[in-house]
């Protein structure tokens, strides 16, 4: 039988020229634009799901990006895993919304120059026809405890971040411990906007922030029960959000005069307008919290931080 | 046909995505896995032939760890992969971290071994008396090796298909190892159709998760049709 050596060389040939036709179509994308000032150059942001899904980055992003021809990669992943990619160096700047973590952050040395950015607020939601009538019991520690009570579904976050921070913090003020709750408690284990259709299908109740959910709320028939403090409600479900630079001294590689740019954009007059005029069906979703007259020292340093006394 | 055309309405009327956001999307899809099962094959077929020639200790042994590589969890090959690409990592010098190019490394991991294993079965299953014609003809090592390509040619179409396969549906790892980003002007840098898929069910958007699902599975069904027309090749088939 003859050999065809040129057939199976042409078939590998074949084989290779898609894959590096795959190379250049990537190539001509990534060279093409380069952009007026610090070409070429990419600030990588850590960020919370929250953050990523309602939408808001791409708006504050778009005219940072033009400014200063800088390419933003944000990556949405829960609070602690922001933070972690942060502490591995991975990123070079971080906005998430769980002050103790983003304080062990900074106290741990891995974030320096933290800004609070914006605020919003959680609500807690259920099936429209709050079948633990949490609506009037109460607080949010009352409706937590009806549901607690009632062994109504709840759909916890269960995956480290904010919200799910948050959602600790509200048992243990109710007097309640997690570990003792039955399988009417479920962990999820997953971003936010996933965690709402889990409750919504499965008729649970679950802690969300307003933004996530004003951002769903048409595709879930979940309502709010319990609201936060946008709307009168108790000052435990304040949900800030703050942004910290990588400390360059930590890893020397992350792009810190980048993610200094980028704070300050973010909490600039401009940015603070994008995030005030930022709306869904007419909803604003997140409010201003960087600019003030008046000086806030708290902002800078872990909650609690008693100044140069002790320092020497 | 009420569900039917629940289904359907969305697919023809709304297109909810901008043109420039699903081209690249999938551009990355392609881009990833079609260099990554192309760096795969050059890997696994010397593999595969080498192993499948040679009779040693061991053989089984080694047959047995290439397919239990083949069900490697996608989730854990993304996190090792993650931990060699971090800047804190072996390869942190490269700066791969939440790039296409380690979204290749993942997936080259998950699909050498199925092809591997799959271009194996199929080169073990070529006669001896083939490859003993071909030495017997006057073939040099080389020749015998293609002759048995030649003759495997259906088993490693399979086995690359496999490898595409496992690429291209594969979402655990890309997710990690590429942080599934896209930029504010839309186009994608490291989404692809699954992570994509899995953003919009997420959010509880399913009529377009399963659009983008379909636009896949067309896709998968293209480059199947493609690589089996030059697994045939001409005058091959007779």
């Amino acid at each position: 039988m003859p050999i065809q050596r040129r057939e199976v060389v042409a078939a590998l040939g074949s084989t290779l020229a898609v894959g590096l036709a795959g190379c250049t179509v990537l190539g001509d994308g990534g060279n093409g634009d380069a952009g007026p000032e610090i070409s070429g150059e990419t600030l990588t942001l850590t960020t919370t799901t929250s953050t990523y899904d309602t939408g808001l980055l791409d708006e504050l992003n778009a005219p940072f990006q033009e400014r200063y021809g800088v390419t933003v990669d944000a990556v949405g992943q829960g609070t602690g895993a922001a933070l972690e990619t942060g502490r591995n160096g991975d990123s070079d700047v971080v906005m998430v919304h769980a002050r103790r973590l983003e304080d062990e952050f900074v106290a741990d040395g891995y974030g320096v120059n933290r800004r609070n950015v914006m605020f919003n607020d959680f609500v807690v939601v259920g099936p429209a026809d709050d079948p633990a009538s949490i609506a009037g019991s109460g607080g949010v520690t009352g409706a937590v405890d009806a549901v607690a009570e009632s062994e109504s579904t709840f759909v916890s976050r269960g995956d480290d971040s904010g919200t799910h921070a948050k959602e600790l913090e509200v048992w243990e003020a109710a007097g309640l411990d997690v570990a003792d709750f039955g399988e009417w408690y479920v962990d999820g284990g997953d971003g936010m906007g996933a965690i709402l259709v889990q409750a919504d299908q499965q008729g649970g109740y679950t802690l969300a922030d307003r933004g996530t959910y004003l951002s769903m709320r048409d595709e879930i028939d979940l309502e709010i029960h319990v609201e936060g403090p946008v709307e009168g409600g108790p000052e435990l479900l304040a949900n800030p959000y703050g942004i910290v630079a990588v400390n360059p001294a930590v890893h020397d590689h992350v792009a810190y005069d980048l993610a200094m740019a980028y704070i300050g954009y973010v909490t600039s007059v401009e940015g603070q307008e994008i995030v005030e005029r930022y709306t869904i069906d007419g909803e604003q979703l997140f409010f201003s919290q960087a600019l003030a007259e008046e000086p806030n020292f708290e902002q800078y340093v872990p909650e609690g931080w008693e100044g140069a006394s002790d320092a020497e | 046909m009420t569900v039917e055309s629940s289904l359907v309405t969305p697919l023809l009327l709304e297109f909810p995505f901008e043109w420039t956001y699903l081209r690249s999307i999938v551009r990355v899809s392609l881009y990833v896995s079609l260099v990554a099962v192309a760096l795969s094959t050059l890997c696994s077929l010397p593999i595969a032939l080498a192993v499948g020639f040679t009779e040693f200790r061991g053989k089984t042994l080694l047959t047995s760890v290439i397919n239990t590589g083949m069900g490697f969890p996608s989730v854990v090959v993304g996190l090792v992969v993650l931990f060699a690409v971090s800047n804190q990592g072996p390869l942190g010098s490269f700066d791969l971290v939440f790039t296409a190019e380690a979204m290749i490394v993942s997936q080259f991991v998950l699909a050498t071994p199925v092809i591997t294993g799959v271009s194996l079965a199929a080169v073990s299953s070529v006669e001896r008396t083939v490859r003993d014609a071909a030495f017997a003809m006057g073939g040099t090592r080389v020749d015998v090796a293609l002759v048995t390509i030649k003759e495997a040619r259906y088993g490693i179409a399979t086995a690359v298909l496999a490898g595409f396969g496992r690429a291209i549906s594969e979402v655990g790892s890309v997710l990690i190892v590429g942080g599934n980003i896209v930029g504010p002007d839309g186009t994608s840098k490291t989404r692809t159709l699954t992570t994509a898929i899995q953003l919009e069910a997420r959010q509880g958007r399913f009529e377009t998760a399963m659009m983008l699902g379909a636009i896949l599975v067309v896709l998968v069904l293209v480059v199947n049709a493609f690589v089996v027309r030059l697994g045939r090749g001409d005058g091959g088939y007779r």
